[in-house]
């Protein structure tokens, strides 16, 4: 555990540090690269809370990845285009207000959450990974069929949309923002793991009938686990586009709700910075395999294979051994 | 609409249907007898159409394509199964999705590193170019005709294998119970690399039979794979029956709901809106008929457990 | 007499042609422990599973205390005051014991919709569940992780965090099963002061101990009760004799 902790501590140390070089060093396109793995290492932590602790193998998480990155595109698009969103019972104009977004994101993902995880947890095991996929292709193909908002060519945003008193437009400063929530959503997320609920969500995916015998209902355990998972992917999907200006359905697409899922295992399954390690290594690979080889996914493939067969504790496990920390 | 036009989507429908049902017979295969859930399968869709793609150009014969994608794709089949797949049969499933969804990410862009981003085209052959007119003076195109008929010849072919050979009986027997096909006798691993390679074999001829309709890409397998999986949820893992009932109800549902659903809206909005929203509650009709079958049927329609 | 608290009425069972519970009918009073034994295959196990709501009779009736329950789902039987162990130890295996049992306090005392307290610090549920511990006699395995235990000590386990239920009735199945003599013995006399406590409906097939600890013996054969009575009537009873000790007493 002590072991984990350090690890944990060097990769936060690097969150802050390498951002803060390339900001002295003005490499402006390092920083979004960091930021891009601070944000999705927040998509990551989302998952993980439904497939590490929970045990839920989601295979749609896109789903509130694209709804949070929806929810800030329309909001900002409403409001740059001064067409209303509604009129009624008020009048709205979309924002460009991020808490706003932020929190439109969370909930609008979190009810696709709820509503997904309500129809999913009827079953179990390989039918809950299709059907999750399942719906993670009709929100794809619904956000292509649906005109209103860009359909298949997707949305752009032309201005970062704003903070009060910080200027989004600086890389670092959107960077420090980006870096903030994970931060908090981290803290959020241990003090979860350690609570009553976290306790009786991880007894559940271990032993089922365990927690029902001692009187726990597991669907409503399990679907709030799947809701706040959701709406944190939700918010790092608002976050990536913002980072981006533009949204697409690429977002819903099954390759991202892969790609969520690998942060997760890359870094290690069930562990609190599992998903963050996940993402920054992803990134480094992308940047270095991208630049020796058009074609670095094959070794990316190779490496998650190698992963799964061999070292199933991810880089966490092979660095501070096998034993996922206890109290 | 006319009644023309209904039948005419009715059979793109079923054809779409005999297809999504070579794809979903093999992975409701695998998953029955293994325990494996494979997404990789799509995998085996593309290496079927672009070894078809690949042979025609070469040879000019469609034939021996379509012998090239059975061929090629059983032989990967056979290959991931010795070397990575059978590793997978006693982990989780969330180990069985994520090294195949690694496969995937080889073989893709394995693909594209050998044939390029260009997609390739596959020629329907001259005896099943045109069109024929059926009763009723429908005009339907005669290679459509074709998948609909070969389909259906290989699905009674994959019934007949399942209730009367002696691969059938160990098939059947591994489903019920693993460790009974032990006391058979019967060389388990070997049954399962037949399994996977029948699998594979089937999803390649699928791939090759639609790259002569569509185009021959990297990525072409995994929008297939996913209503595959669809198919298999709603007919019920493991169950072949369940697979070609649920690839027909979902080939005619997609079918029909993207030529029915904008018509009937345009009854009661303006033309466009209605196209909009027939269009895009088309595009998510089968997901729609997934859920609701689901909360009614949670194992699907012919799944036990 | 007292009333029972649990009381099943008239149950069954088939599955296809097979009656697995035959009107089967059996209850539990305060302060007993009423055994409950069969051959293998009686359906002793779908008995349970009907009176733990696992499994819904096709006819009859699960009442407990003074309320019909047939309807009712495990968790809802569980809130009620079932206490229920499992014949396979059925536990959180990577985690610890002390959070064995801090969960079973947890959905007894406050429910699992706390997010934010640290739950292993919370005194309301630790105080229960150290004491369920202690009476069991785990309480230095508190910090080991379950998958560490032995076989024995995860039968005990079981036993506490059923206590921490603090339930109105134990439904324990086969907790000897697998424990050597001293630790049946232990457990025998855990269990002669715990139906003090709450009565233990007890499906064994330990008989010394069936016969030393029961107040009531029931015996199950092909679905159907055959004789219900006390250790001495269980033995007189010819029926019985002929159809399950005659064997067992050969085995």
């Amino acid at each position: 555990m002590q072991r984990e902790t350090l690890i944990n501590i060097i990769v936060l140390a690097l969150l802050v540090l390498f951002p803060l070089w390339a900001w002295q060093a003005d490499e402006p396109f390092m920083i979004t690269l960091a930021t891009r793995a601070v944000i999705l290492a927040l998509a990551g932590v989302g998952l993980n809370l439904a497939l590490g602790l929970g045990g839920m193998v989601s295979f749609g998480h896109a789903v509130f990845f694209g709804v949070g990155g929806y929810a800030m595109g329309i909001l900002a698009s409403h409001a740059q285009s001064y067409e209303p969103i509604f009129e009624w019972p008020f009048l709205f104009e979309g924002s460009k207000f991020m808490p706003l977004i932020w929190l439109v994101a969370i909930l609008s993902s979190g009810l696709a959450a709820l509503a997904i995880g309500a129809l999913s947890l009827r079953t179990s095991g390989v039918y809950f990974i299709m059907i999750t996929l399942a719906f993670g292709q009709m929100f794809f193909y619904f956000t292509i069929s649906w005109p209103a908002y860009g359909g298949e060519d997707g949305l752009s945003v032309y201005v970062r949309n704003g903070f009060p008193g910080l200027n989004t437009l600086d890389p670092i400063q959107f960077y420090g923002i980006c870096l903030a929530i994970l931060a908090i959503v981290l803290f959020a997320m241990s003090r979860l793991a350690r609570s009553s609920f976290g306790l009786a969500l991880s007894a559940a995916r271990q032993n089922e009938e365990r927690v029902q015998a001692v009187g726990i209902g597991v669907f409503r355990l399990r679907l709030m686990a799947f809701t706040i998972s959701g709406a944190i992917t939700g918010l790092a999907g608002a976050l990536f586009a913002d980072l981006n200006r533009f949204v697409s359905p690429v977002m819903f697409s099954w390759q991202t709700s892969g790609e969520i899922m690998i942060f997760v295992i890359l870094g290690g399954v069930g562990r609190l910075y599992g998903p963050v390690i996940g993402a920054v290594l992803f990134i480094v690979l992308e940047h270095e395999l991208g630049g020796l080889s058009e074609y670095w996914h094959i070794y990316l493939g190779a490496l998650l294979l190698g992963v799964v067969l061999f070292a199933r504790g991810g880089l966490i496990g092979v660095l501070a051994g096998r034993e996922v920390a206890h109290d | 609409m006319s009644l023309l036009l209904f039948i005419e989507q009715v059979l793109n429908g079923l054809q779409f249907g005999v297809m999504l049902f070579l794809m979903a017979a093999g992975l409701t295969l695998i998953f029955g007898v293994m325990g494996l859930i494979n997404l990789a399968h799509g995998s085996l869709y593309m290496i079927g159409a672009f070894a078809a793609a690949a042979v025609s150009a070469a040879t000019g014969s469609f034939l021996l394509g379509l012998a090239a994608s059975l061929a090629a794709a059983a032989a990967a089949g056979a290959l991931i199964e010795v070397v990575v797949i059978r590793r997978l049969y006693d982990k989780d499933h969330l180990d069985q999705v994520l090294a195949t969804f690694a496969l995937i990410l080889i073989f893709s862009e394995g693909t594209r590193w050998v044939f390029g981003s260009f997609p390739l085209y596959l020629d329907v052959p001259s005896y099943l170019a045109g069109s024929v007119t059926l009763p009723g003076g429908i005009e339907y195109p005669l290679y459509r005709l074709a998948i609909i008929a070969i389909g259906l010849l290989v699905a009674a072919g994959l019934f007949a294998l399942i209730a009367w050979t002696r691969i059938g009986i160990q098939i059947r027997a591994g489903e019920s119970d693993r460790e009974m096909i032990a006391v058979l006798g019967v060389n388990i691993s070997a049954l399962y690399t037949i399994v996977f390679a029948l699998g594979a074999a089937l999803a390649g001829f699928a791939g090759a039979l639609i790259g002569a309709i569509q185009s021959v890409q990297v990525g072409m397998g995994e929008p297939v794979l996913i209503l595959a999986f669809v198919v298999i949820v709603i007919g019920g893992i493991g169950s072949i029956k369940g697979a070609l009932v649920g690839a027909i109800l979902v080939g005619l549902t997609d079918t029909l709901g993207r030529t029915l659903l904008p018509v009937a809206f345009d009854t009661f909005m303006t033309a466009s809106a209605a196209n909009a929203v027939g269009s895009a509650l088309a595009s998510m009709s089968i997901y729609i008929l997934m859920a609701v079958l689901l909360v009614f049927k949670p194992t699907g329609l012919f799944g036990s457990a | 007499m007292t009333e029972p608290i649990l009381d099943i009425r008239n149950i069954s069972k088939s599955f296809g042609a097979l009656r697995a519970s035959n009107d089967v009918s059996l209850d539990l009073r305060p302060g007993e422990i009423h055994a409950l034994i069969g051959p293998n295959g009686a359906g002793k196990s779908t008995l349970i599973k009907q009176i733990a709501g696992n499994l819904r009779p096709d006819a009859g009736a699960v009442w407990f205390n003074g309320r019909d329950v047939t309807e009712l789902d495990t968790v809802a039987r569980a809130r009620a005051g079932l206490g229920r162990t499992f014949q396979i130890s059925s536990l959180a295996m990577e985690m610890t014991v002390l959070q064995n049992v801090v969960l079973g306090a947890m959905g007894h005392r406050t429910g699992p919709f706390r997010f934010f307290r640290p739950v292993m610090k919370d005194r309301a549920l630790l105080a229960p569940a150290m004491q369920a511990l202690e009476q069991v006699g785990l309480e230095e395995f508190a910090t080991t992780r379950t998958a560490d235990l032995s076989h024995g000590q995860r039968r005990q386990l079981e036993v506490a965090v059923a206590l921490t239920l603090s339930p109105r009735v134990f439904l324990m199945d086969e907790p000897m099963a697998g424990l050597g003599a001293e630790g049946s013995h232990r457990l025998m006399g855990f269990l002669d002061e715990l139906r003090q406590q709450a009565p233990i409906l007890l499906v064994e097939h330990d008989m010394d101990a069936v016969f030393a600890l029961a107040d009531r013996i029931s015996v199950l054969v092909y679905g159907q009760i055959i004789a219900t009575g006390s250790a001495d009537e269980i033995r007189a009873n010819p029926e019985v004799r002929s159809a399950y000790l005659g064997e067992e007493e050969d085995a």
